[in-house]
């Protein structure tokens, strides 16, 4: 979890905003940096977890549920299932629709019976969702799978979605452009990384543009986009205003 | 203008973007005429995924033709979020025929009872069609609001297209209140200007360099009170017109050496200038 990126966003993991649609795109840039960051901010939220964050011990109690897309995917081929899998779309000719993936996810979130709570609240991390496409999955079936997600886990449980989703630039990939609209369109917070455009820099990694969408508000008190440079270090992430790189001046 | 914008009937569409949503304005439009609403909740379960017996059959579009068949003499309001979303799941000619069936509801010749004006408010994601479909759908609508908006504070620009009149247009800055109100506004106003940044305070680039950027009092005011010396000022120009008496005409003094041809003769001589 990267601090100065929670002051950027004026949240924090006990007092984060639950029903929220968060989109994660990145270009020319990879954006898995932001992954780590909201995995980790949802786990310290959960509480708990004394030190540090520890993906195998919150796997083990059950407050991280991990779908292994590839593992799943061989096990379609290869294994006899009497329900639905998952990834049944792989199969699947014309891949119609992902309501099995969708009902994995809703019985994941099903609280265990007996037992105390898993969560405050169920935060679903989708990454990434650009991988349906190159599977097969149309563009619009994927909007319907994150539209019946965000009914179940924002709505209904009144939980938070995080979605990467990857702009690969391509103009003529009308598949991904669609993809990537529908769910901003279906957002409340998106976070684009950008590589310059200039090209690689030793001392300045990317651009992260923040954009909420939100009303507009008579007095604005908080502005509805920001723009920063950021570099990435060891175990965290810096960010700076454009052009004010410490290494530059 | 944006708050009568129903009034007129017929199909509305809502123009929005990734950068200025239009859903607040839809619900702000919604709160503003409605006496009485009607909801139809499709977000659950549009493509009845649960199989339950409540879903209404023909899905959203089962729902709006069901519209078409109402009698009651009363004006009606249908909000539509979103006609993105049909626009994607029917085809285009079944969802413009569906529109004008239910928009031009009040206008059909040799009906008996006679049904109140209607208004149908679609939100449109311009960025998730293409040129075809929107603009079929820019067609068929009487009014035309698209949102955008500069430094924070949101803008409609309305274009209303009445029959055998010009069309008009304008633009009507806004913002929406957590109650959902419209207040409308007459332009950006001034404190939307960019806000610093709170949680990063200013940086001043100039205090952590191995050189000084920095300048003395005296040394600011001999800089400001430096003449350029290619500025035309006016004591250059009366310099120049009034040569200075006691100034001598100017000597040429020159040594020729060995190579030197002076040849006396003037080159030009054969010129006729």
């Amino acid at each position: 979890m990267f601090v100065e990126l929670n002051n950027l966003l004026n949240t924090t993991p006990d007092r984060a905003e639950q029903g929220k649609l968060t989109l994660l795109c990145d270009a020319k840039t990879d954006g898995s940096f932001l992954v780590h960051h909201f995995l980790s901010f949802y786990l310290k939220g959960m509480g708990r977890i004394d030190a540090g964050v520890n993906l195998t011990v919150a796997r083990e109690r059950g407050q991280l549920v991990f779908l292994e897309g590839l593992k799943s995917a061989v096990d379609v081929f290869f294994q006899t299932q009497e329900e639905p899998h998952p990834l049944q779309f792989l199969r699947e000719a014309n891949a119609g629709n992902l309501k099995p993936l969708f009902e994995f996810v809703r019985e994941a979130l099903k609280p265990v019976d007996g037992g105390e709570a898993r969560w405050t609240y169920p935060v679903l991390l989708v990454d990434d969702l650009s991988v349906l496409l190159s599977l097969g999955v149309g563009a619009v079936a994927v909007l319907d799978f994150i539209h019946y997600c965000r009914a179940t886990v924002c709505w209904e449980l009144k939980g938070n979605m995080v979605i990467l989703v990857h702009d690969s630039g391509d103009v003529e990939d009308e598949e991904n452009d669609i993809l990537l609209n529908g769910v901003s369109h279906q957002s409340h917070l998106i976070l684009r990384a950008e590589g310059l455009a200039t090209g690689f820099c030793r001392d300045v990694h990317g651009q992260l543009r923040i954009l909420w969408r939100r009303p507009s508000q008579p007095t604005a008190q908080r502005d509805q986009s920001l723009t920063y440079q950021y570099k990435i270090q060891d175990k965290s992430v810096s960010f700076f205003a454009k052009g004010m790189s410490p290494a530059v001046l | 203008m944006l708050d009568s914008l129903l009034s007129l009937g017929g199909l509305v569409l809502l123009r929005d973007s990734v950068e200025w949503e239009g859903r607040s304005l839809l619900k702000a439009l919604v709160k503003k005429s409605a006496l009485w609403l009607v909801y139809h909740d499709f977000f659950r379960d549009p493509l009845n995924w649960s199989k339950t017996e409540e879903a209404l059959p023909g899905g959203p579009l089962g729902a709006l033709r069901a519209i078409c068949k109402r009698t009651d003499p009363g004006p009606v309001t249908i909000a539509l979020d979103s006609l993105s979303w049909l626009l994607l799941h029917l085809p285009c000619t079944t969802l413009c025929q569906a529109l004008h069936a239910v928009s031009h509801q009040d206008s059909c010749p040799g009906d008996s009872s006679p049904v109140g004006k209607v208004s149908v408010l679609g939100l449109l994601h311009e960025e998730l069609h293409g040129p075809g479909p929107v603009g079929a759908l820019s067609s068929l609508a009487q009014t035309e609001v698209t949102l955008g908006g500069t430094k924070g504070q949101a803008s409609a620009h309305i274009l209303c297209r009445r029959p055998r009149q010009r069309p008009t247009d304008q633009t009507q800055w806004f913002s929406i209140l957590p109650d959902f109100s419209l207040d409308l506004q007459e332009g950006p106003s001034v404190e939307s200007q960019p806000c610093s940044d709170p949680h990063i305070p200013p940086v001043d680039p100039t205090t952590h360099l191995t050189f000084n950027l920095h300048l003395s009092k005296k040394e600011r005011e001999a800089r400001d009170s430096l003449i350029l010396p290619f500025q035309f000022s006016s004591e250059k120009q009366q310099a120049l017109l009034r040569p200075r008496p006691g100034q001598a005409t100017s000597h040429i003094f020159y040594e020729p050496d060995a190579y030197d041809d002076l040849d006396q003769e003037d080159p030009d001589d054969d010129l006729d200038i």
